[in-house]
């Protein structure tokens, strides 16, 4: 069976208890969980993608609604979605994290007016400080953010973290925390409108404890 | 097989979100815009031109988005393209009107020009078809410009669409009949305006409100489809809800049927004061146009006026139409 709706899953960290949720909405998951190549799953409205392709495709309405973590919705605000529940699993912070001693940023501030910093998240990290009030240069890189600050390439990182590990065992630490991310309900704006029965039917059922 | 293209040759760039119209695309369009233009035409909206340029302070007094595309003419004065052809018009009718017997009623077909992320159907520069009612108050203009609209809609062949019909000022009212302070307020706003109800429901969980309060603050805007949901927003919102009620029961049942209530509309133009509405149809992610009520926008041009008009998307129209064809959302 399906909800009538079309539904973006994210594949990676937020699949699990995705799927979880969606089971207890009474989807038949199995075959997402068995098959991790298999993209399109046409009898239960669900289609899996990365977390950030989310918006994209509940944006344009290929999906009606979609599921993704708060950092994906931060770092593309532009996005026509409607941002309808908090689902509460997979927590991360996103935090500012410099290595172990002295703040090296502090020092890049004081001395050269600016300081450079790592991320993935290029839009969150510029409007953060800009929020802030401090010149920052941001890189953005694709690969291991960790590396950036241990060579000499920036003196800060803007980084998701779920349990600081992997910060810890490359001897950074964590300076500011700019917000908790969570998986999220995204809902495509005309579908929200067209198909109003079936999302809060999904809604209340996912509120329900 | 496929082939190495060659891309040795010059090519001349044109402006982000700008783009041209081959003949074929054009003769499309311009079945369109002729099926609009014959319904504007018969049932009286009488087609106008305005510059594409105006002084950026009668862009400004219309209290629209700030324009994008800013020039100075030969004197220093800061020129802007419109944004909208709405605050053209009241412009017209403030200056070229200015003691002609209301009601008056224009159509237009003309480009606008808004800074946004340019995607498929939302272009910077973008071609609007619509009308105005000048000097017709609610509920019967409303309702004379929702049947212009779905009369325009069905003779482009379009045939899934909804329209959302809400109240630009049914969010305020309920803040002020529960007495939100104003910075409060204007934080629900935001949420709202940000079509964000996590943040919604976080902000109204700061307030300090009983828990049926805090719930109306949440429900309300969520309240959407046909006439029984109406029933579910009383109290402070009834006398807006009362005034959509009463422009649905002025409606013929092909237009009536068309309608969805939504107390969460919320349309991004700033002169908005009472019933708004946006056009849906299955084929397409996101609306096909809207308007709505601006029954002070005339005022602040010298003539005091209720009105009420809105504008389609013609590239919008069009993609929709193509995936109706192909059975796209169904």
């Amino acid at each position: 069976m399906s909800l009538g709706l079309t539904i973006a899953v994210p594949r990676g960290a937020l699949l699990g208890e995705t799927l979880d949720r969606l089971d207890a909405l009474g989807l038949d998951t199995g075959e997402v969980r068995s098959n991790d190549r298999k993209l399109l799953f046409g009898d239960i409205g669900v289609v899996t993608m990365r977390p950030s392709d989310v918006p994209t495709y509940v944006e344009a309405g290929a999906a009606d609604v979609g599921i993704t973590g708060k950092d994906v919705l931060t770092e593309q605000p532009d996005r026509e979605v409607y941002e309808l529940l908090d689902l509460g699993y997979g927590r991360c912070v996103m935090v500012l994290a410099t290595v172990e001693g002295p703040d090296p940023s502090v020092e890049a501030l004081r001395r050269l007016g600016v300081m450079r910093v790592a991320t993935k998240y290029y839009k969150t990290a510029a409007a953060y400080f800009d929020k802030t009030g401090r010149q920052a240069e941001i890189v953005e890189v694709k690969g291991s953010v960790e590396l950036a600050p241990l060579t000499g390439l920036v003196e800060a990182i803007v980084d998701l973290t779920a349990t600081g590990t992997t910060l810890r065992e490359n001897h950074l630490v964590i300076r500011e925390e700019l917000f908790v991310s969570t998986a999220r309900l995204i809902a495509n704006p005309v579908s929200h409108k067209l198909k109003a029965a079936a999302i809060d039917a999904m809604l209340e059922k996912l509120r329900a404890p | 097989m496929s082939q190495i293209v060659d891309t040795s040759s010059v090519i001349h760039p044109i402006p982000s979100g700008t783009r041209d119209v081959l003949p074929d695309e054009m003769r499309e369009l311009r079945d369109i815009t002729e099926a609009v233009r014959g319904v504007f035409e018969m049932d009286g909206y009488g087609e106008v031109w305005t510059p594409a340029l105006e002084y950026e302070t009668v862009i400004g007094r219309g209290g629209g988005p700030p324009p994008a595309y800013r020039v100075f003419d030969d004197h220093g004065e800061v020129l802007a393209l419109r944004t909208d052809m709405t605050i053209p018009i009241a412009r017209l009718v403030a200056t070229r009107y200015r003691t002609a017997e209301p009601p008056l009623r224009f159509c237009y077909f003309a480009h606008a020009y808004r800074g946004v992320r340019p995607h498929r159907g939302q272009m910077r520069e973008f071609l609007q078809a619509g009308i105005e009612l000048v000097g017709s108050p609610t509920p019967q203009g409303t309702a004379e410009v929702l049947t212009v609209l779905c009369h325009a809609l069905t003779a482009t062949g379009l045939r899934g669409y909804s329209i959302g019909l809400g109240d630009a000022s049914l969010y305020r009212t309920l803040l002020r009949s529960l007495d939100i302070p104003g910075a409060a307020g204007d934080r629900l706003l935001a949420a709202l305006g940000g079509r964000d109800f996590v943040a919604l429901e976080s902000e109204i969980g700061r307030l300090d409100l009983d828990d049926a309060d805090a719930q109306l603050l949440l429900s309300v805007p969520q309240i959407r489809g046909g006439p029984e949901v109406l029933s579910a927003a009383e109290g402070p919102v009834a006398d807006a809800v009362d005034g959509l009620r009463r422009v649905h029961d002025l409606l013929a049942p092909d237009v009536a049927d068309r309608v969805i209530f939504d107390l969460g509309l919320i349309r991004d133009l700033g002169y908005y004061t009472g019933a708004v509405f946006e056009v849906y149809d299955p084929a397409l992610g996101e609306p096909l146009g809207g308007g709505g009520r601006y029954d002070d926008l005339l005022g602040r041009f010298g003539r005091e006026l209720p009105a009420v008009g809105f504008a389609l998307g013609i590239d919008r129209l069009h993609i929709a139409l193509t995936g109706e064809e192909k059975g796209a959302g169904t």
